[in-house]
């Protein structure tokens, strides 16, 4: 099945935009179908009332074909066609509720940063262009030796920009938290388990190029672990349960990189299929939760489990997923990247396994402070409809039992999915069940557990409530000044410089009096003045050519 | 070679007869000239696409011969170059019109001057002949002149002098560079090889010294904020969309394939002026308050591509710069007509005091911003594929400096979300909660506008094709 659009065809230049389906794309289809589905059927219940609901499906609608056409393109030309209009949906969808100052910010910095990386794809692109003459990726891919490994670390680092900006890896990350701003929805389909898992997929789709580049491996490990683990920390201490899962997803993201960094593509897109199931279950969940309690603050939450018992149930499901607890789907992927990035680099391991037992402790605190213990709100939470609550079934069973999809899933992918490491599981499953156990035991005694830290841990607490501030340094070391440049060159160089010399010029020739000062002065007889005189030339001219 | 003998005469005469009945009757009834230009408008746009159709299948590339003899010479001619920009002047005059449904002061006079304008466009874009392309360049200035200087904001009076100046210095230049090449025995070459050698930088710079303002090419960029922002808004339409494409025209026409030694020679420096022209357009757009400013320095932001475009020498390259310029001209187009419209209901441009409009006049709004998405070269949208064949091919000859031109691409994001934050998104102001949306008239006119950038975004190859074979006869042979 393929399809093939003459989209800039002509002499010198041959740009077809094609489509077609192999096992890597339909991987990727399946998982934007399903999702899709689910979010679609919950937003009829979640988005219930609000103004904006043609807009609001119509750029879901849009947003799906996107997708469909990045994962499917058999062109990098196509890829980013796809690649930009996502980002365009995720601005629109972000700002859906534009009026508010914040959510028409996050809009904007979330494409804004995300652009900043693409501009990276682009030159990829082009360096790709010249070097190869083509940017059919079937033939970039057959021989990517004759590239040369200086323009192949050249090309793969500068795709794996446009990746991490679009799948929000430090220091690119800092837009997914704001973009939480977005419908709940949204969050879960694009900022969860669709779009943000593009860089992944671009590099698995790019492949051939990554592997024959291992300077860019070695970056994409270090980004990745790193990422992955100092997400988790930040996620620890967010008191917004969007904020607490949009860090995860970074984070999880992370994991998947370092696998990539690795050379285990099929781990880390293993890890991306269940993480869009568990992940996108927890967001629709945490929406079920702000639609029945109406707070996304989990300190105004607490004892949610006897009001929304289905809620709850599929949450925790979603939940251990996400932390790697068997049998459920995230223990088998994760499992499988820890794995694969402990025999790279065992450093990049160890830094995955604390990763781990940090995501089991937030989850286990989110857990704990949304529903159970004492409800602390003001409110009269109740249980979801129907309409809200069957996408979450759907997709709990599907964070339940895809685990065991992981040997199909690597011969289907062409691939071994190697069988799961025995003692990597042991290590994997004793991080997770100390991390929840930690989670738990300290956020039972007081819903903000962390005013009873020592002082020292309760700064590192602190600064990773806020992000350690990148935020603000990214906004004074760049941001600001680009603004100040701008405002600078506006006065000085294009008002003073070059339109004084104009200005200059002209009052200096008006001051000398004649034509100029008549000029000046709006009359409308130095046209003619002037155009006699252009007459004349032009006349003369032309007599002398008719000689 | 089948163009040749069409009556394209007709594109020239019609608005010129409709300019004098909207004259004539604009004085007893100033409904009946709107009326009289509006369908001249549909006419020439109807008698265009007949005349010019053969050029989107390819088939009307016409090679060029400025060296046979004057009685050979057919004075109008359409080829691939001319053809989309023909296409775009016909489109626009229809937008232009319609943007000015509303004006009051002197109707047929106002009218007249948009039809005058138009043929003077068309005729430049047709000349065949030097002279007589000079001859429709200048008189292009008339009608453009009285449009600002007359029916323009608080300061027309300063900026169509400045306008006038300005491009009247350097088409003075680009006379003395005519002259030369039609009254100076030696300095062409025999058999229609151009201009020869030791002629070529002389004749090109004075060429390049009228096209470069009206391009612009920066340095020589600043009559154009003010230009656009006294303009009414035909004015700030026809400027942007069709008057600046002069000069991209001038060059691909004319300056590059009379001298195209010194054109190549001229490269590297054309480039860094165009790079620079696309991140110091985008910086000075982000340092605005004045919405039509934005607009106005954006247009340098994105004629900086079509200037790298074309200094990079290769077929697809040159394809790029046709698209570039078509595409500017539907966005730009767009974008003035909007801002223009938001006037004429608030009269101020001043960003700070606009919000939420995308809430109180949600067509306007969403316009708005689907304009300024295609500004940002949002795929499916007329201007990506232009500027991205630009980045490609420029890579080619000039390798990591396009990273700089990567900055601009970020910030032409950074520039136009920061006038759908400001103006569409946001709290709704309260000074402006009764706008009343777009009237019939605006409609239209956005109408055939969003659905020319879409379809340019979906179907480049249009554009492309038409624009390629020309683009072929300036790239030496075997090069």
């Amino acid at each position: 099945m393929s399809l093939s659009w003459p989209w800039l065809v002509s002499g010198g230049v041959s740009i077809p935009l094609e489509f077609g389906i192999d096992p890597l794309a339909a991987v990727m289809l399946a998982v934007i179908g399903v999702v899709t589905l689910c979010v679609v059927v919950f937003s009829i219940g979640y988005m219930k009332g609000e103004r904006g609901l043609v807009r609001y499906f119509g750029v879901i609608a849009l947003f799906a074909l996107a997708m469909v056409m990045l994962v499917t393109a058999r062109s990098l030309v196509g890829l980013f066609v796809g690649w930009e209009l996502v980002g365009a949906c995720s601005y629109l969808l972000i700002g859906f509720w534009y009026e508010k100052p914040s959510a028409a910010e996050a809009a904007r910095k979330a494409f804004i940063v995300t652009r900043v990386g693409d501009a990276g794809l682009l030159l990829g692109m082009a360096l790709l262009w010249r070097e190869a003459g083509s940017l059919d990726i079937a033939t970039l891919l057959g021989r990517p030796e004759s590239l040369g490994s200086g323009v192949l670390v050249a090309a793969t680092l500068l795709l794996f920009a446009g990746a991490a900006g679009k799948s929000a890896q430090f220091p690119l990350h800092t837009w997914l938290p704001d973009a939480m701003e977005g419908p709940t929805p949204v969050s879960a389909l694009i900022h969860a388990a669709t779009m943000v898992a593009a860089g992944v997929f671009l590099v698995a789709r790019m492949w051939p190029l990554f592997a024959a580049a291992p300077t860019t491996l070695s970056v994409v490990i270090a980004i990745g672990a790193f990422t992955a683990l100092a997400a988790a920390t930040v996620a620890m201490a967010q008191s917004d349960i969007k904020k607490v899962l949009a860090y995860s997803t970074i984070s999880q993201l992370g994991f998947m990189f370092a696998a990539l960094g690795a050379g285990a593509w099929v781990a880390a897109l293993f890890h991306l299929v269940t993480h869009a199931a568990f992940k996108a279950l927890l967001f629709l969940s945490s929406g079920s939760v702000i639609h029945g309690s109406g707070t996304q603050d989990l300190r105004e939450m607490g004892g949610l489990s006897r009001k929304m018992p289905v809620t709850t149930v599929v949450w925790v499901v979603g939940g251990l997923a996400l932390a790697g607890v068997p049998p459920l789907a995230g223990f088998f992927s994760k499992d499988a990247v820890i794995a694969s990035v402990l025999h790279a680099s065992p450093l990049a391991g160890v830094a995955l396994v604390l990763a781990s037992v940090l995501t089991g402790a937030y989850v286990a605190r989110a857990t704990r402070l949304a529903f159970f213990g004492e409800y602390r709100g003001t409110s009269h939470p109740h249980e979801s409809p129907a309409v809200m609550t069957g996408p979450l079934l759907v997709l709990a069973v599907l964070a339940a039992v895809l685990g065991l999809a992981a040997t199909a899933f690597g011969t289907f992918l062409g691939a071994e999915h190697e069988a799961i490491s025995i003692p990597v599981a042991v290590v994997s499953v004793l991080a997770a069940g100390l991390g929840i156990a930690m989670g738990w035991i300290v956020w039972s005694r007081d819903a903000v557990a962390e005013q009873y830290f020592a002082p020292a841990l309760r700064r590192v607490w602190e600064a990773a409530r806020t992000g350690y501030g990148l935020d603000t340094l990214l906004d004074r070391v760049v941001v600001r000044p680009v603004a100040a440049v701008a405002r600078l060159a506006y006065g000085f160089v294009d008002g003073v410089a070059i339109d004084g010399v104009v200005e200059g010029t002209a009052s200096a020739a008006s001051g000398l009096g004649g034509l100029l000062a008549r000029l000046s002065n709006g009359e409308i007889g130095w046209y003619g003045t002037l155009m006699g005189l252009g007459t004349v030339l032009v006349i003369a001219a032309t007599i002398w050519l008719a000689r | 070679m089948n163009a040749m003998s069409q009556p394209l005469w007709l594109l020239l005469l019609l608005p010129a007869v409709g300019a004098v009945c909207a004259l004539a009757l604009g004085r007893a009834r100033p409904d009946a000239a709107k009326v009289v230009a509006l369908l001249t408008a549909l006419l020439q746009a109807v008698v265009t696409a007949y005349l010019i159709a053969p050029v989107f299948s390819g088939s009307a590339v016409r090679v060029w011969q400025i060296g046979a003899a004057a009685a050979a010479r057919t004075p109008l001619v359409v080829e691939g170059l001319s053809g989309s920009l023909v296409a775009l002047t016909a489109l626009l005059g229809i937008v232009a019109v319609l943007a000015s449904w509303k004006v009051d002061l002197r109707p047929g006079s106002h009218f007249a001057l948009l039809l005058l304008l138009q043929a003077a466009v068309t005729a430049v874009f047709l000349a065949n002949e030097l002279v007589l392309f000079y001859v429709a360049w200048e008189a292009v200035l008339i009608p453009m002149y009285f449009l600002i200087g007359v029916w323009g904001h608080e300061q027309r009076r300063h900026a169509a002098m400045k306008f006038f100046l300005f491009t009247f210095a350097g088409s003075a230049l680009m006379l003395v560079g005519i002259l030369l090449l039609v009254a100076v025995p030696g300095v062409l070459a025999p058999e229609g090889r151009g201009v020869v050698a030791a002629w070529q930088p002389l004749v090109f710079w004075l060429l390049m010294a009228g096209f470069a303002v009206k391009v612009p090419i920066w340095p020589l960029h600043t009559w154009l904020p003010d230009a656009h922002v006294e303009a009414p808004t035909a004015g700030s339409i026809m400027l942007a969309g069709v008057l600046l494409k002069m000069g991209g025209y001038g060059m691909l026409r004319w300056a590059y394939p009379l001298a195209p030694e010194a054109a190549a020679a001229a490269g590297p420096l054309l480039a860094a002026l165009g790079i620079i022209g696309i991140v110091y357009g985008a910086l000075m757009a982000l340092a605005q308050t004045d919405l039509k400013r934005l607009v106005a320095y954006s247009s340098v932001s994105h004629m900086g591509f079509f200037v790298l475009a074309v200094s990079v020498g290769t077929q697809a390259a040159y394809t790029a710069a046709v698209l570039v310029m078509v595409a500017h001209g539907l966005t730009s187009a767009l974008l003035f007509l909007l801002v223009g419209s938001l006037y004429d209901r608030t009269h101020t441009r001043d960003m700070s005091r606009f919000g939420g409009l995308v809430r109180t006049i949600p067509l306007w709004g969403g316009t708005f911003v689907f304009a300024c998405l295609a500004s940002l070269g949002l795929p499916g949208l007329a201007g990506f594929p232009g500027e991205l064949l630009t980045v490609l091919e420029g890579f080619g000859r000039y390798g990591w400096w396009m990273g700089i031109v990567a900055v601009g691409v970020v910030l032409a994001g950074v520039y136009n979300l920061r006038a759908i934050r400001r103006v569409g998104h946001g709290a709704v102001s309260a000074e402006w909660a009764d706008l009343p949306d777009l009237a019939l008239h605006e409609k239209v006119a956005v109408t055939l506008l969003v659905l020319s950038i879409v379809a340019m975004g979906i179907y480049p190859t249009l554009v492309a094709v038409a624009a390629s074979g020309w683009a072929g006869l300036l790239v030496p042979a075997g090069g």
